[in-house]
């Protein structure tokens, strides 16, 4: 059941790099992880690959595969035909460290700005109380592995470097919904999303929720529930209305 | 992972996007090698036939209500002064000046315009296919700046949940409309095939409305605690469940408005006749 | 040596999976410097692969639970093996460890009271485990991980620096302790040296206090649902420097990992859907596991399938089915299935919860389950059953530490996790092992902050001693001193090589003369190992992180062996099919891996000991349980595990002097 396979993988840093091509044995039920690590044990001791657990928990080995964000370990060889020339390359959005790894600090310096989860001041430990159904739409986001492929696929940085000062990007405005609908956060979070976190940068074509290797609806569920809390607050017309009319007088 | 700072790679400054300093440098733009052209290309062509049948019927002002009691609802609710031409279509009186660049139902096509222009549905078909930002995942778009939907105009698409509300109530002018066909003025209560268009038309329109970003918003997604508000919760989830196929409904109602509409034309101009079901 | 980037710290902490983070989170709210070094990025951490739940005795779902029927149940689970005070603690502040989490932001799945849902799993008596549906793992991680980063923005809020007092070393290995010969009679921790995965470039930490929480060594077996991180660094680390392992011939093998496609092959299939209702069944579909029940469980589990069946429903008045055994039996049941010819077709048994649920009911329990075999198999668990067989899965074995303080015997040095030895005896109960790192990564922490705190003078690192540990870290980019080119070993092969060895020969059945040759073949490893010769330069360089963790596999591997072969019974994760009952005599005695002293029995020169260390595994006895706790036992169950001397001061024994003993099976 196994055939030799064709790949064209990156290899290269961030002065420069190809696309390398190789000739690789596949065998049946294997994933694109699976002959990126024969090729490091018989042709490319030192490729450069990042992954963990190998079975799309961790969200270690995103990368693009023919050109769209995935991860290395969820994508079947079966999805191709023996034929298909299979292009790995590193992720686009993040700067390359060597072949297929990126430095994804962009995505841990965005986790920090946004404010952690806050308790009412006088609850104990033990006293929480929750409803499963008050809890629902959080734990749908918590189930992000953190892959950051949401992050690489979202034009608003991949396209403009100038963005990611600006815009959170996908996960972590995600992250600011999970807390905003946590039933026991006392925050107010919806403000900041809209001015220091750009959610307003969004313009929901849904390309984090396509590339979602968890299947969340992160635009469906995240952060067009987002954009409607901002809406309760900034763009009620009648708020707006009276806000104009006061500063023209004034 | 280190977060220092790297160095910009060795690469002229005049990259942008995935050429910018430091990415990994692979030259295409994009490696994609499938048809990632063909979702907005359709897109293009299917809204660029409605907007081209819309208008074109929208100020034909002729054929818009037939004898079976239909109206289209291109012309619902018919309130210009020229619906008198069809004794029967206004409903909720004639005021407006008849005149050739006002239609006839202009107190609401330019909500329903509004309503679908700001739709979070719609908003993702016409960015990717009209403005190409982006075309297809990880397709470059080619704008060399980009700030979304933070100015003028498209800081606009935030009020969408007004357009809503006046869809709603359109929504129920419309379903009043395909009601009130049943009764004929000398026949009774009668079904004919256009009845069912109509109705078809009607509950489509319901569920797209009702499948709305900003209705699921309204109805309880705006909650923090769903358990101490057991009603609305039951709402949110049903609107939930809709809501998954928004985008479905909206490509079926563009189908099923310019259907009903046509079904609508052809009888009243008479190169059909509605077959009667009942009565 | 080029200048080499150095720190400073109050507390290191290695590994950043949920001990490790537990650790730093605690030693950083004492107000110590901290820092955390892990192999990957932060948050990827093999703790993310913990799918069914946390145990802790809250008794959300049923109230009869506590402390002390959690006990009871982990040191049956362990064959009494466990380190009982290490038992008793964590069974008394897990519960605490759980409500903490969510006030970091954890959302457990809730109780219709809107407490925190537990669940059923093996060797439990009562639902006990907390759980987020079938990636509770992945919770605890985040909600740990986001907890150090509040702790970050408190210090940025207050210094302007999110690192001022805690920070994340991510992608960082550190390769050798250091330690101040001058602290104490055989000196103290003082620091360590890693390196920089991205860059290569290496790195001196001056701590005078380390947790080790690094988590297995999984990857030294062919077939393990461990990830590559999984190389029992932190086992050899503590060898090296002279601290002792426990135990290390108990390896749980997880009885259900999965076996088909082969590149999954090991990848888990959580507890959870046997304790959700799926079932194990044989090529004939016999659901077989009711004739695996042993004499020491006999009574507590269902004998029929109906009962087993309505245990589910109510759990009150019928016995559980025996698809919930603790982990070792069902391993041992189906690797005998498959080996009598009654397996799948790729070597495992069926895990059916199809037929007994229905299609979205499994997808609401079981979601990445699901997620997994669709993905990874194209296999859809609600209309077909599942393909499992055993997967090794943890190690019970581990750094010696004091169980309050998690100090091992080299001051200084911590451990906490599946790095520390003892907790589980020689089997650890499914959803322990989560309980266990919030409890011990805590204390640890604390004990790293009261040492720290405590010491008088702060042990400095040795020049020569970092020099001395940058050679050898580096020595995998020297050509092979003798013989030619064709003498250079490569590192992935080694590694296949010994996975394929430890599983095939000190894998879930071993025998003394599979493990002999299994030591045999060791020493071979061992001499090839200062061959290895890896290609490229430094900077990211996965040929030779894998040289570098080959040696830590290595020795790992030769404590198990050494281990398994003294070892003379069968318990837990030890099964000798030459020796297969259990043996009350070894039961009292555990055995204790140590790093052989300088030049002692080395024959194959200095080089590779240097390399590798040689390690002597020695029996020593177990301190006996204290009388209050031995006393929640009843007296007929303790007299299945211990001997007639041992009991003698049980409550429930009569004071007649002159009572015939019981004849204890296996005893020799």
């Amino acid at each position: 059941m196994s055939y030799t396979g064709t790949f064209r993988i990156w290899r290269g840093d961030a002065d420069g790099g190809a696309l390398a091509d190789f000739r690789v044995e596949v065998n049946e039920g294997e994933v694109v992880l699976d002959v990126l690590h024969r090729l490091q044990a018989t042709q490319a001791p030192d490729l450069a690959v990042r992954w963990n657990c190998k079975a799309g928990k961790c969200g270690s080995c995103s990368a693009e595969i023919n050109g769209k964000p995935r991860l290395l370990c969820m994508t079947r060889m079966s999805v191709f035909e023996r034929d298909d020339v299979v292009t790995v390359t590193p992720m686009r959005t993040f700067p390359v460290i060597r072949d297929l790894v990126t430095d994804v600090s962009f995505n841990y310096a965005k986790a920090r700005e946004i404010p952690s989860f806050t308790p009412p001041a006088d609850l104990a430990p033990g006293e929480y109380r929750m409803a499963q159904v008050d809890v629902n739409r959080s734990q749908e986001f918590r189930k992000c592995i953190e892959c950051y492929l949401c992050q690489d696929t979202c034009h608003v940085v991949r396209d403009h470097e100038e963005n990611k000062e600006s815009f959170a990007g996908p996960r972590f405005l995600m992250r600011i919904a999970e807390l905003e609908m946590h039933p026991l956060d006392v925050a107010d979070r919806v403000p900041a999303a809209q001015e220091e976190h750009g959610l307003g940068r969004c313009n929901i074509t849904k390309c984090c929720t396509d590339v979602c290797p968890e299947g969340i609806k992160i635009t469906d569920n995240a952060l067009i529930p987002m954009k409607e809390r901002v809406a309760d607050r900034r763009y009620d017309p009648l708020v707006w209305l009276g806000r104009t009319i006061s500063r023209r007088r004034g | 992972m280190t977060t220092t700072a790297r160095d910009a790679g060795g690469r002229g400054v005049g990259g942008r996007g995935v050429d910018s300093p430091g990415r990994a440098a692979i030259g295409a733009r994009t490696l994609r090698s499938d048809r990632w052209w063909l979702p907005p290309l359709a897109t293009t062509v299917g809204l660029l036939i409605f907007i081209g049948y819309a208008t074109v019927r929208t100020f034909q002002q002729k054929y818009f209500f037939a004898d079976e009691r239909y109206l289209t609802p291109f012309y619902s609710p018919c309130v210009s002064l020229g619906c008198a031409s069809e004794p029967g279509a206004a409903h909720f009186g004639m005021f407006l000046p008849d005149h050739p660049l006002i239609p006839y139902a202009a107190l609401s096509l330019p909500f329903l315009l509004l309503f679908r222009l700001t739709c979070y549905y719609y908003r993702k078909a016409y960015y990717r296919s009209f403005a190409l930002a982006p075309a297809a995942c990880a397709v470059p778009e080619p704008h060399a700046t980009y700030t979304g939907e933070t100015r003028f105009p498209l800081v606009l698409q935030n009020v969408h949940r007004y357009f809503f509300y006046v869809a709603v109530v359109i929504s129920i002018i419309n379903t009043y409309d395909a009601i009130v066909a049943f009764r004929h003025p000398t026949d009774g209560l009668v079904v004919g095939v256009g009845n069912l268009v109509l109705l078809v038309n009607v509950v489509l329109l319901w569920c797209y409305t009702a499948s709305c970003h900003s209705c699921r918003h309204v109805m309880g997604g705006r909650l923090t605690h769903f358990s101490k508000h057991p009603v609305r919760y039951r709402l949110w989830t049903w609107v939930s469940a809709l809501n998954t196929r928004h985008a479905t409904f909206a490509w079926t109602t563009l189908g099923t408005l310019i259907l009903t509409d046509l079904y609508v034309a052809l009888v009243a101009s008479g190169t059909i006749t509605d077959l009667r079901l009942v009565g | 040596m080029t200048e080499i980037e150095r720190h400073d710290y109050d507390v290191l902490v290695i590994g950043a999976g949920g001990a490790g983070l537990r650790a730093a989170i605690e030693a950083r709210e004492r107000g110590l410097r901290t820092a955390i070094v892990c192999k990957s990025l932060f948050g990827k951490a093999h703790t993310v692969m913990a799918e069914g739940g946390c145990a802790a005795a809250m008794g959300n779902v049923n109230e009869n639970d506590s402390w002390q029927v959690h006990f009871r149940d982990t040191m049956r689970g362990g064959k009494f093996l466990n380190n009982w005070r290490m038992a008793e603690l964590h069974a008394k502040e897990a519960p605490d460890r759980v409500w903490e989490l969510e006030t970091y932001g954890a959302l457990f799945d809730r109780t219709k009271d809107g407490r925190i849902s537990q669940r059923h799993f093996g060797g439990h008596t009562y639902p006990r485990l907390a759980h987020v549906g079938d990636r509770t793992g992945l919770e605890l991680l985040r909600t740990m991980q986001q907890r150090i980063v509040a702790l970050q923005q408190d210090d940025f809020a207050e210094t302007g620096d999110y690192e001022a007092r805690l920070r994340v070393f991510a992608e960082c290995t550190v390769t050798e302790l250091l330690k101040d010969p001058a602290v104490g009679p055989d000196g103290a921790i003082a620091g360590a040296l890693g390196y920089w995965r991205e860059s290569g470039r290496l790195v001196v930490f001056s701590a005078p206090a380390v947790v080790l929480a690094t988590g297995g060594i999984g990857k030294s077996f062919q077939v393990t649902s461990n990830s590559w991180e999984y190389t029992g660094d932190g086992h050899a680390l503590a060898l090296r420097v002279g601290a002792d392992l426990v135990d290390m011939e108990f390896v749980q093998f997880h009885p259900t990992g999965m076996v088909w496609p082969p590149s999954v092959k090991g990848i888990l299939v959580t507890e959870g859907v046997r304790g959700d209702g799926g079932v194990l069944k044989n090529s004939d579909g016999k659901r077989f596991m009711f004739d695996y029940v042993p004499d020491v469980f006999k009574g507590q589990y269902a004998q029929t399938e109906d009962e087993a069946d309505r245990w589910y429903d109510d759990q009150e008045s019928n016995r559980r089915t025996p698809d919930l055994l603790p982990r070792d039996e069902v391993a041992r049941a189906i690797n005998t299935e498959v080996k009598e010819g009654r397996g799948s077709p790729h070597g495992g048994v069926y895990l059916d919860i199809a037929s007994r649920m229905p299609a979205e009911e499994i997808k609401r329990r079981l979601p990445s389950m699901y997620h997994q075999f669709k993905e990874l198999a194209d296999v859809d668990i609600t209309a077909e059953p599942m393909e499992v067989g055993p997967t090794c899965h943890y190690v019970m074995g581990g750094i010696q530490v004091d169980p309050d303080t998690g100090q091992s015997r080299v001051p200084g040095l911590f451990a906490a996790g599946e790095c520390a030895g003892g907790m589980h005896g020689s089997n650890r109960l499914g959803g322990n092992s989560l309980s266990d790192l919030l409890v011990f990564g805590r204390r640890a922490g604390l004990g790293a902050a009261d040492y720290v705190v405590g010491l008088e003078r702060r042990p400095a690192v040795q020049a020569a001693d970092v020099d001395a540990a940058a050679v050898l870290t580096l020595a995998p980019f020297d050509a092979p001193a003798h013989g030619g080119p064709d003498d250079a070993e490569n590192p992935y092969t080694l590694h296949a090589e010994l996975q394929r060895m430890m599983n095939d020969l000190v894998g879930i059945i071993r025998t003394e003369t599979e493990v002999a040759e299994a030591q045999r073949r060791l020493g071979e490893l061992r001499a090839r190992v200062g061959h290895v010769f890896v290609e490229g330069h430094r900077q990211y360089n996965p040929g030779w992180h894998l040289a570098l963790d080959l040696r830590n596999m290595l020795m790992v591997s030769e404590a198990v062996a050494a281990s398994a072969l003294l070892r003379t019974e069968s318990r837990g994760g030890h099964t000798r099919e030459d020796h297969p009952g259990l043996d009350p005599e070894w039961r009292h005695r555990v055995l204790v891996t140590r790093r052989a002293r300088d030049g002692a029995d080395s024959t194959d020169g200095a080089e590779s000991e240097q390399v590798v260390p040689r390690v002597v595994v020695e029996p020593a006895e177990r301190v006996p349980m204290r009388a209050d706790l031995l006393a929640l036992f009843d007296l007929t169950e303790l007299e299945k595990y211990y001997t007639d001397a041992e009991l003698a001061e049980h409550p429930g024994r009569p004071a007649d002097p002159g009572r015939p003993a019981d004849p204890v099976g296996g005893t020799a």
